[in-house]
């Protein structure tokens, strides 16, 4: 039979042990607020005020009115006007601007006759995403100043108006997409770097022998180390998710409840996988190592955490399947963004009890009390 | 006496050397793991938008609202993922997140759009990824309002012309997110591999108690940091090279710049992570100890590198702190180099930096390793 008592005797060792090691307090208790901190501040796509070299060689009305409608979009602001068009070149390799809007002669004339008047945009390809937010503005602008000007001020409809609207975060808000996703990073990182030393140390120090000889039973030992790692997840969780709240603004719109029993079997998966690294390899070095690449590594770059999952290639794409993160991201983001319940999150849900099912059952079968094998 | 006898150096490094190269587990983790690693990520680490998930509800059913629907998915941005006839199926898709874009075409649209009348579709967008969300609604306004314009003109209902907007990308020229990331990896995982064998190297010596039997042979502090960081650059600099070969070779990324500014550039550069690692192993009594204090340094490291996430759009405080890190200064040299054609002209400031970073770093692990081992 299971004894609470012992299982709580076990959970009081693991914790004092844990409190003695400087650098696993650090990483349980202030690596939380640092990375919400670093990822929340310094992470974002919010592109504003491009610097943009301009290169009117027109230099009537309509194309200082071009320059200028690119000036109050508040996506474009003019850095460089250099005189002739070779000097583009030189502003563009040494990322001094971002792109280059040369107005050639002739600019007006041909607007005014209703021709289509040519206009070149260079743009720095290097950073492909800026880039391609940078076009899409650019396009956008060039379409609107095309109709005012072309128009003479005549109102008339745009043939085709698509109304975007977007959806769970209208704003486009960075910290909004990455503090819930961020939970999950954290907690992978917990269990990377926590427990996947707790039986790799015994077996290191020569305690896994007095482990052995108590009466405890090997289910209650699992349990026991998990305590503490799952009360400091769960109060990280806490920590960070609040901090989300109240400083970035990160609205909360759904059930609290699901999101804790949710978080509750993401880290019994991820602690009990953790557990079950640190059991098979007995080395804490080799153990952390590895709990890295199945945890922290899938959770950062394949959980749809920062990078989208549909523009892998395929064979990631199907590895994304098996990676728990990306499911566990779904439900906070659902949670937090979208304030959806089960009813949209059932498939998610599953995929954590399975998890966790999983995470406990190999931590379990892995333990073996037996020392000579 | 001497500081350094070069004689003993060179005995240490060849010693050094065959250790490092017998363990054939420490060989994979040299070789092997750092091409892996370039896959995985080159592939994962991606900020392309495609076959953004896309449920269209149609409400006309005319040939127009199926023309607009191929409009959009005409290019490899978008893929149809659902339709239905009822915007509440949209609602759940979006919900779900089985869908990250919504299309809904009124009833009259074709009839609208005919008599000129502005006709309007809706674009619901799943924001929860900010980024590919910025991106899809950028290119599905574009894609829209340009099959209104070209239905119009072919109607002959508006006057042609308006301002052309020809645009260009330098470098990149499809746009792809690969080209930019793929060397800036070739940074990262340098000074990845540069800790890992310094850090731990020297804390796995001390551990296993063979840094005391170097202790008692007659080399100094100077010559046994030496012996320990000449093998480690060298293994790196093979390492440059395997990686160069895989992201030129496998992912097809253009090389343009001077071969010889990338291999002095890279040597600085893993002069100065020798360094940190240096510094890490004196630090660290263990080797459990020197890999989390590796990992407590490596990643904000590359958060404020202007790997994944560009420097530019950081709040001011972050930008001026990544003026501190080596990553930050390798990567502009590195990406450069491949998509721009940087050699030592366009380069030497941010070359100058890591070199003053990597004497200052290597004279403090010098000051802490010979106090610390002495």
């Amino acid at each position: 039979m299971l004894s609470v008592r012992r299982m709580a005797a076990v959970a009081r060792k693991e914790w004092v042990q844990l409190r003695r090691d400087p650098r696993s307090m650090v990483l349980a208790f202030a690596l939380p607020p640092f990375l919400l901190l670093f990822f929340g501040y310094a992470i974002s796509w919010d592109i504003r005020d491009l610097r943009l070299a301009v290169v009117d060689q027109d230099n009537t009305t309509q194309s200082r009115g071009l320059v200028e409608a690119f000036e109050t979009s508040g996506y474009f602001s003019v850095a460089e006007r250099p005189a002739a068009t070779a000097d583009v070149d030189e502003l563009l390799v040494q990322a001094r601007v971002i792109g280059a809007l040369i107005i050639p002669p002739g600019f007006a004339t041909d607007l005014l006759a209703g021709r289509d008047a040519p206009v070149q945009l260079l743009l720095d390809g290097g950073d492909a995403n800026t880039a391609t937010i940078a076009l899409n503005y650019a396009s956008a602008i060039a379409v609107d100043y095309s109709r005012e000007t072309v128009l003479h001020g005549r109102r008339v409809a745009a043939p085709l108006v698509p109304e975007a609207r977007v959806w769970y975060n209208p704003t486009l808000e960075s910290s909004n997409m990455i503090v819930p996703g961020l939970i999950a990073v954290i907690m992978s990182i917990i269990a990377a770097m926590l427990t996947a030393l707790t039986i790799a140390r015994e077996w290191e120090r020569g305690t896994m022998e007095q482990l052995a000889a108590t009466p405890v039973h090997r289910l209650e030992i699992v349990f026991g180390k998990l305590l503490p790692y799952l009360a400091i997840g769960l109060f990280d969780v806490a920590v960070t998710a609040a901090a989300g709240v109240v400083v970035f603004a990160v609205p909360l719109r759904g059930s609290i409840v699901l999101l804790g029993a949710m978080t509750l079997l993401f880290l019994l998966g991820a602690l009990g996988l953790g557990m079950f690294i640190s059991a098979v390899l007995r080395s804490q070095v080799l153990a952390t190592q590895v709990a890295m690449v199945a945890t922290y590594l899938p959770a950062l770059l394949l959980s749809g955490f920062l990078f989208d999952i549909a523009s892998m290639p395929v064979v990631l794409r199907a590895i994304t399947y098996v990676i728990p993160a990306k499911y566990y991201i779904a439900v906070t983001r659902g949670v937090f963004l979208k304030g959806v319940g089960l009813e949209a999150l059932w498939v998610q849900g599953l995929s954590m009890v399975l998890f966790a099912a999983l995470g406990i059952g190999l931590a379990t079968a892995a333990f073996h009390k037996r020392i000579a094998d | 006496m001497p500081l350094v006898s070069l004689r003993r150096v060179r005995t240490l490094v060849r010693k050094e050397m065959r250790q490092i190269l017998r363990d054939p587990k420490t060989k994979r983790v040299i070789f092997a793991s750092p091409i892996l690693q370039l896959l995985l990520f080159g592939y994962a680490v991606t900020t392309d938008v495609r076959d953004v998930a896309t449920f269209v509800v149609d409400h006309d059913r005319t040939a127009e609202s199926r023309a607009l629907q191929d409009a959009l998915t005409a290019g490899d941005w978008f893929r149809i993922a659902g339709t239905s006839d009822r915007p509440a199926d949209l609602a759940a898709a979006l919900d779900r997140g089985t869908a990250a874009i919504g299309l809904e075409i009124p009833r009259g649209f074709a009839r609208d759009l005919a008599a000129g009348r502005g006709a309007a579709v809706q674009v619901l967008v799943d924001g929860t990824s900010s980024n590919t969300a910025t991106v899809a609604q950028g290119y599905a306004t574009r894609i829209i309002q340009e099959f209104g314009i070209a239905y119009a003109e072919s109607q002959g209902a508006i006057v042609e012309g308006g301002v052309d907007l020809r645009a260009r990308a330098w470098f990149n020229p499809d746009l792809e997110s690969r080209p930019y990331n793929v060397p800036a990896i070739i940074g990262i995982l340098l000074m990845l591999m540069a800790l890992l064998l310094t850090a731990l190297a020297v804390v796995r010596e001390r551990e296993l108690g063979t840094l005391d039997q170097l202790l008692v042979s007659p080399l100094t502090a100077g010559e046994l940091m030496l012996g320990k960081t000449i093998p480690v650059a060298i293994i790196a600099l093979i390492d440059l090279a395997l990686i160069c070969i895989v992201a030129i070779l496998w992912f097809g990324i253009p090389l343009r710049g001077s071969i010889i500014a990338l291999v002095v550039a890279s040597f600085v550069y893993i002069l100065a992570s020798l360094g940190f690692g240096l510094f890490i192993s004196t630090v660290s009594k263990t080797q459990q100890e020197a890999f989390m204090s590796m990992f407590l340094l490596f990643l904000p490291a590359v958060v404020l590198s202007g790997f994944m996430y560009p420097v530019d759009t950081m709040p001011d405080v972050f930008q001026t702190l990544t003026l501190l890190n080596p990553v930050r200064h390798f990567l502009v040299i590195v990406r450069g180099i491949f998509l721009k054609g940087y050699g030592f002209g366009d380069i030497w400031v941010q070359l100058g930096i890591i070199t003053v970073m990597a004497g200052g770093v290597l004279a403090g692990a010098a000051a802490r390793f010979r106090k610390s081992v002495g």
